[in-house]
């Protein structure tokens, strides 16, 4: 069967014995709950990595039979056909798309549900993906940086991989939309959009990135889902970055599975007196990557000294001149204009030509920034 | 015996006709007015008699009652004296006013009998001509604006002696000559403006295409400076638009009487009430908004404005006119004006860029809640504004506003050829804007600006026009990707 995004050779598609299993796993849902009670972080793994029969047999003894057989009699066109009511595509592991992230883990989902395909799966791969987490209740200063390290990480070209959660999370998401196309693993379906008020970024993720969910549309999440959501966000990137979080954070959870994925973890410190940023201290302190702004995610994934790795168009004549004085600190028309020594209105233009490339970055305030996009070397300094 | 005049009295900037009639009869001295008088009005009778008596006129000592028609309209000012004084000269038998039936009264008497002049007397004209009266008789120093009103005649009078000539059977007064409106050559210069050549490019765009400017920077840095100059490269005001300018500052007193063809300017403190802004009150008087009319609204310090008093700025800003609803009616005042509007872009003025700025982020952030409002949906220029150097601040002065306003005024025919007389480029409706003509070159440049950075159809449209301002100032006839380009740089951007 083929539910892809498009009709083209690549879409992704999913045999029905991994739809069912998935389809299990909703089904199993209150059952889940009720087993994992008040440690669903740490039991919820542990669960999932359990066979199906086994699944059922440790949550639902009583119920095993009657579940078991609704389970494999669950016809694929009706799975199907729920799929596409609700605009959403499905990707198994026995599909080249399917990301290498999700095949490695003994708990890994065997298919994964989608929606909105700006981002091909295909493309989901460890080393060009970054997962960036943090708190919901999070302070001005962590939103900045998590819509800083969104925005600039993709427009270097990697793909941002967040939670779509209150705070950070959304942050995230919302600062690569600026520059590039993101990716929300939902705890839900994905074509239920939690938490509600997010519902616009969902749409607009939707639209412009990926929304990814291990469970069928229409699903709405349960309180293990989260770390068990958790798990697919750190197996899906090369690295986790973690923004902010309290000493006892969810998002700590994802930091620790990433680490038993092996794979990179780093954290954004903060002030040492602040309970929002004990959980990120804590986490550099036991030898997690210090993360200071999108260069040091950068030199991480790409390796250290690589420096600017992704190069913008290549620069027009009068451009590299302009885009040195916004590096030099100059941040008015007027200012990378006296600098470059030309003309104002020549400038004014050159600008808007570079921002229209992501070169640069205009303000509220009308003032000019440089965003992290390098430079093409223009043949001239050759 | 009774007698009769007309006069005016004001109600907002819209003049209302007062039938004064006055009655003298036998009886104890009195003196009464009925009909709704206010304070002023009461106060006449003192005015009117010394007045009357010191002009060498003979004060009737019998009992005199004065009577205000319609009688529920509530007279206020000073205005109706004249009326007041000529009627009662009429009904005690000291004149005969036949010659004056037809006439409208306008002025306030001071003790002498000098006539001093009055606000709205050009509206007074107006409404004198349209309830079909063959003249109005006016104080001197408000001649001039009366004598804007065509198709009256309009005549001015310096003291309330003069009205012995109607023993003559004649019209007391000179005829009043209608006068040019004059530009006044001293005004603040743009040239002024040095070393800042990107804010006088978009000072240009604002006075040409009619687009609302928000300048953003440290105090000290040319914000004001700026705005201050925008009324110099103004084209200077014509035809009908002398008038609507005119009957404004008539009506609210402003001014010295002469007539200019200046655009108005107003910079309202930011401490300034909702009332103020838009106007209000009862009686209801026009805001400042409505004292913009045709010209510049200049918002200093954005952010400290109340948020009540920006909020009903929205309104009248989509509509170009604001209408006051009170007990005694509802009153409809224009308000077309181009807004400037200045801001520091944190609360201790010196911008997060700059190293001595200790403003925090959620401070800053909160500062400048105000930026993101329903107010700067309407503005179409964003440009920051920073200290010139003192190696630019020396250089030479750039052009100055005499040079500029020549474009500007260039461009706003092109605009008023496309659009209709007297409207800009930023006035054009979403079809206009659809209408306007680009370059291939530049299209591809607006479509990736909307592909990189998701514009909304608004911000689409605002960028369109800017263009078209900026096509118009060099008269090109289609959008060029150098005019798309330096649109889409001054965009007004919101906080990420």
């Amino acid at each position: 069967m083929s539910v892809g995004p498009g009709s083209g050779v690549d879409a992704e598609s999913a045999c029905p014995d991994c739809l069912r299993r998935n389809w299990l796993i909703a089904r199993l849902g209150g059952w889940i709950q009720n087993v994992t009670d008040d440690k669903p972080g740490k039991r919820t793994p542990e669960l999932l990595r359990l066979g199906t029969a086994e699944l059922v047999e440790a949550v639902a003894a009583k119920e095993a039979d009657e579940i078991l057989s609704w389970n494999a009699n669950l016809e694929e066109g009706t799975m199907v056909g729920r799929l596409e009511a609700a605009g959403c595509w499905a990707c198994c592991r026995h599909h080249p798309s399917f990301p290498d992230g999700l095949g490695d883990g003994a708990d890994a989902p065997v298919a994964i549900f989608g929606r909105g395909g700006r981002i091909p799966l295909r493309q989901l791969r460890l080393e060009s993906s970054v997962t960036v987490v943090g708190a919901r209740r999070a302070t001005g200063y962590g939103l900045e940086v998590a819509s800083a390290l969104g925005r600039e990480v993709a427009a270097a070209g990697l793909n941002v991989i967040s939670g779509m959660a209150l705070g950070i999370d959304g942050a995230v998401h919302r600062g690569a939309l600026e520059r590039g196309a993101t990716v929300a693993v939902l705890g839900g379906g994905p074509d239920v959009p939690y938490p509600p008020s997010h519902t616009r970024l969902h749409g607009r993720i939707a639209e412009h990135g990926l929304v990814l969910s291990e469970m069928p549309p229409g699903t709405t999440p349960w309180r293990w889902s989260f770390p068990a959501r958790n798990r697919i966000m750190a197996a899906l990137s090369g690295m986790t970055v973690v923004v902010e979080a309290a000493s006892r954070s969810g998002s700590l959870i994802t930091a620790e599975m990433a680490v038993d994925a092996g794979r990179d973890v780093g954290a954004v410190p903060g002030p040492v007196t602040s309970r929002a940023a004990a959980g990120t201290n804590e986490l550099i302190a036991s030898g997690a990557a210090l993360i200071r702004g999108a260069r040091d995610v950068l030199d991480r994934m790409l390796g250290a000294g690589v420096g600017r790795p992704l190069f913008g168009p290549e620069l027009g004549p009068g451009e590299p001149e302009v885009l040195a004085a916004i590096e030099g600190g100059c941040v008015t028309v007027d200012q990378v204009a006296a600098e470059t020594r030309t003309d104002e209105a020549e400038t004014a233009r050159t600008l808007a030509r570079l921002e229209v490339r992501g070169y640069v970055r205009g303000t509220q305030t009308g003032t000019w920034a440089r965003t992290a996009l390098a430079a093409y070397p223009s043949p001239r300094e050759h | 015996m009774l007698a009769e005049t007309s006069s005016f009295t004001l109600d907002g900037i819209a003049a209302r006709m007062v039938r004064v009639e006055v009655d003298v009869h036998r009886g104890l001295p009195h003196f009464q007015i009925v009909g709704l008088p206010d304070a002023a009005v009461r106060e006449a009778r003192e005015r009117v008699r010394a007045a009357v008596v010191n002009c060498g006129f003979e004060f009737p000592l019998q009992r005199i009652t004065a009577s205000l028609a319609p009688a529920d309209l509530r007279k206020a000012g000073p205005a109706i004296d004249l009326a007041l004084a000529t009627a009662l000269l009429g009904a005690s038998g000291e004149l005969s006013i036949g010659p004056l039936a037809d006439w409208s009264l306008v002025g306030e008497l001071a003790l002498d009998g000098t006539v001093r002049p009055v606000r709205g007397a050009l509206a007074m004209a107006e409404a004198a001509r349209e309830a079909g009266h063959a003249g109005v008789l006016v104080p001197v120093a408000n001649g001039p604006e009366a004598a804007l009103a065509e198709g009256i005649q309009v005549r001015t009078i310096e003291n309330f002696a003069e009205l012995a000539r109607l023993r003559e059977g004649r019209v007391p007064g000179n005829p009043a000559s209608p006068t040019e409106p004059r530009w006044i050559e001293d005004q603040p210069d743009l040239a002024d403006l040095r070393g800042q050549g990107h804010l006088r490019t978009a000072v240009e765009l604002a006075a040409a295409g009619g687009h609302g400017l928000l300048m953003v920077g440290p105090p000290g840095a040319g914000k004001s400076l700026a705005a201050r100059r925008l009324p110099s490269v103004l084209p200077p005001l014509e035809g009908e638009e002398v008038l609507e300018v005119a009957r404004i500052a008539s009506a609210c007193g402003l001014g010295d009487g002469t007539i200019t063809s200046v655009r108005p300017f107003r910079a309202p403190h930011h401490t300034v009430s909702a009332a103020g802004l838009v106007g209000g009150g009862s009686p209801p008087r026009p805001g400042e908004i409505t004292l913009a009319h045709r010209g510049v609204l200049f918002l200093d310090e954005l952010c400290e404005f109340s948020r009540p008093a920006l909020e009903a700025l929205r309104e009248p800003l989509e509509t170009g006119a604001v209408t006051i609803s009170r007990a005694s009616g509802r009153q409809t005042l224009p308000c077309r004006f181009t807004l400037v509007a200045a801001a520091n872009p944190c609360p201790c003025g010196r911008g997060e860029d700059d190293p001595a700025c200790r403003c925090s982020e959620l401070a800053a952030r909160r500062y400048r809640a105000a930026l993101s409002g329903a107010l700067v949906d309407r503005i179409d220029l964003v440009v920051a504004v920073k200290q010139p150097t003192a190696e630019a601040l020396a250089g030479p002065a750039g052009e100055s506003s005499a040079v500029v306003r020549e474009r500007v005024a260039a461009a706003r025919e092109l605009m008023a050829e496309r659009l209709g007389p007297g409207r800009t480029n930023g006035e054009a409706g979403p079809e206009e804007v659809a209408r306007f003509e680009v370059t291939a070159a530049a299209a591809t440049l607006l479509s990736e600006a909307h592909e990189s950075w998701k514009l909304s159809g608004r911000a689409h449209g605002r960028i369109l026009r800017v263009a078209r301002t900026a096509a118009d100032l060099e008269g090109a006839a289609a959008i060029g990707e150098g005019h798309m380009a330096m649109a889409m740089q001054f965009r007004r951007r919101t906080e990420r």
